[in-house]
């Protein structure tokens, strides 16, 4: 028995009496009590209101979730009955593709200079200042942006499409790959500088190593995000019916898009597949969710 | 300070390929025996092989003339003048403040990399000015590696850790056999020759401090500055890097930062004491050299009254 042991007193409810005054402790049990009430019914509801809608998608999802709405375009009229949402697959990927290929190393490379070059400089602060604005301006005005920029001379495509997509994620990968840069122990830096190693050998071979899985995390989410975007496509993309994989010049369909315009037309056909669609999206992006946690849990900083 | 100069050519800091620079560098007699095995620019392990004709000559490596820093408009140390002898280990002792590591991180200029320091005085390396206009810091540290107070090894494995700096400076011959060598000369070869994969994360914390060690070996360097590399540790891995400093220090010149007065005493040849300086009116403090001297004079007669309040413990 050691000595705080010891000079507690054996007895049971005389004990009590002796180390608090009951009606302080009472009065700051209740209110602890009520306080972790209120945040529990918060979370309760701030997660049942995502419990809900993945239950609803579910549910109503799996009606028209078949092989053949997974691998056929739809059919010609929103009537009919049958096919599915692959040619707006096939564009979603496409362009998420070609503006992650865009996205990610220029955003990385621009988390680089902020991190380790741009420091407090005006040129810093005036593309992180921007950035942030970036994050905040309305998807749709993206897409407007591009469709007067460049939609009006080279017509609708998977490249417009994946232009506007690259600008929506380029600053959120910009801010996430620089905290995590940020977060690279310093100690790790001056043991590579002390063996002699340059400043862009310290970023090459240390740096980005030990901020790799922050870095993908934040580009899978940037993928998660643009994945869902539909205001830009509507403007940049204009969605087909067919199985489109040209690039340039040839309007094309995407998945949030399909949903949307099948949503919002009047047959129960439509309807249906714009829910199994729904599902699909939200499978992917919450895919790619998963991914980033997975990839953050690895992370070693 | 021109005497200095002699054993080692005037150009080793100019900026030039690193590879180029190790071999043209003409190495002091001592350092490498020419019938070394393997690569001839391999310090050799056994001691008992290593002639060491330039040592009671007490050849000069750092020759500090009046050198002080600042971090931006603050001063940190100043009016430091000293030299610092080839293979010897050199201990720098001073209360928490007294500018201990900004003096260490001066001499291979570590302290460049702070934003806002700047480096007063001079400070000339085997005769050679280090903060010259030609000079690469880059090159500086290749010659003059460091260790610092927590063990930093890389989030990679043990053997990459100890590659990292052969590597960039894009080391040609066997690896493998390099990492071993550096392993066993910081002692930490039999503990991890069956891990060598496994992730350097996993040692402890002395182990760390060792592997940080070879790592700094790795790049087979002149000098080897420590900044109080024990302070993390427990007595028993201190015991070890002690131990490992003795046998270092036949082969490299070790200048070492610690608090403790104790292995200052045991370990070092020549100590250093520098002590905060306050001004009374603005009550900003700096670091100066109050007694450089041989460890055992420091230790049984020092010259200076703060020396001996600090050594003997009665401070302030």
């Amino acid at each position: 028995m050691n000595g705080i042991d010891a000079a507690i007193p054996v007895a049971g409810e005389s004990t009590l009496n002796r180390w608090t005054d009951e009606r302080v402790a009472s009065g700051r049990r209740w209110r602890n009590r009520l306080m972790a009430g209120f945040m529990g019914a918060a979370l309760a509801v701030s997660v049942s209101v995502v419990g809900l809608i993945l239950l609803y998608v579910v549910k109503a999802g799996l009606g028209a979730m078949s092989w053949e709405f997974l691998t056929q375009p739809p059919p010609y009229s929103y009537r009919l009955e049958g096919g599915g949402f692959v040619n707006g697959l096939i564009g979603t990927a496409i362009m998420l593709v070609f503006a992650t290929v865009v996205s990610a190393p220029m955003g990385v490379m621009a988390a680089v200079y902020l991190a380790e070059y741009g420091g407090k400089g005006t040129l810093a602060k005036l593309i992180r200042f921007f950035s942030d604005v970036m994050t905040g301006v309305p998807s749709v005005f993206v897409g407007l942006f591009v469709y007067t920029a460049l939609v009006t001379s080279f017509g609708f495509g998977a490249s417009m499409g994946a232009i506007a997509l690259t600008i929506i994620m380029l600053p959120i990968i910009i801010r996430s790959s620089e905290e995590m840069l940020r977060l690279v122990p310093r100690d790790l830096k001056d043991a590579s500088h002390a063996l002699g190693a340059s400043k862009s050998q310290t970023i090459v071979r240390v740096v980005l190593p030990s901020a790799a899985p922050g870095i993908s995390t934040g580009v899978m989410l940037a993928v998660a995000r643009a994945a869902g975007e539909t205001a830009p496509l509507i403007l940049t993309i204009l969605g087909a019916q067919a199985i489109v994989t040209k690039l340039w010049d040839e309007a094309i369909a995407a998945l949030p898009l399909q949903i949307f315009d099948g949503a919002r037309n009047p047959f129960a056909a439509g309807v249906e597949r714009a829910w199994a669609g729904a599902l699909e999206l939200v499978v992917i992006v919450l895919a790619f969710t998963l991914l980033a946690r997975l990839l953050a849990s690895r992370s070693r900083i | 300070m021109v005497a200095a100069g002699s054993a080692v050519a005037d150009d080793v800091l100019l900026k030039r390929p690193a590879a180029d620079l190790l071999g043209a560098r003409p190495l002091p007699p001592g350092l490498h025996p020419p019938s070394s095995l393997g690569d001839p620019r391999m310090p050799e392990v056994e001691p008992q092989e290593v002639e060491r004709p330039g040592r009671s000559e007490q050849e000069i490596v750092f020759s500090l003339a009046n050198l002080g820093v600042t971090y931006g408009k603050s001063l940190a140390l100043t009016g430091v003048t000293m030299d610092i002898y080839k293979h010897q280990i050199t201990a720098i002792i001073g209360p928490s403040g007294c500018g201990k590591s900004t003096l260490i991180r001066c001499l291979n200029r570590m302290n460049d990399l702070i934003p806002g320091a700047a480096v007063t005085g001079s400070a000339f390396y085997h005769g050679e000015d280090l903060y010259g206009p030609r000079v690469d810091p880059v090159v500086v540290r290749r010659h003059i590696g460091m260790v610092f107070q927590r063990p930093n090894p890389f989030p990679k494995s043990i053997y990459d850790n100890v590659a990292f700096g052969p590597r960039i400076n894009g080391f040609k011959g066997d690896l493998d056999e390099l990492v071993e060598r550096c392993l066993r000369q910081a002692a930490l070869w039999d503990e991890v020759k069956n891990s060598l994969r496994k992730s350097a994360l996993a040692l402890s914390g002395g182990q760390q401090q060792r592997l940080c060690i070879a790592r700094a070996i790795a790049v087979e360097p002149d000098v080897i500055l420590m900044d109080e590399p024990a302070s993390a540790l427990d007595p028993i891995s201190t015991t070890k890097i002690e131990d490992l400093m003795q046998e270092l220090k036949e082969h490299y010149s070790i200048v070492i930062v610690t608090h403790n007065m104790q292995q200052a005493a045991r370990m070092s040849d020549k100590t250093a004491f520098l002590y905060t300086e306050v001004d009374q009116g603005t009550s900003e403090r700096w670091g100066i050299l109050v007694e450089y001297d041989a460890t055992g004079v420091m230790f049984t007669k020092p010259c200076d009254k703060r020396t001996e309040d600090y050594i003997s413990g009665r401070f302030g």
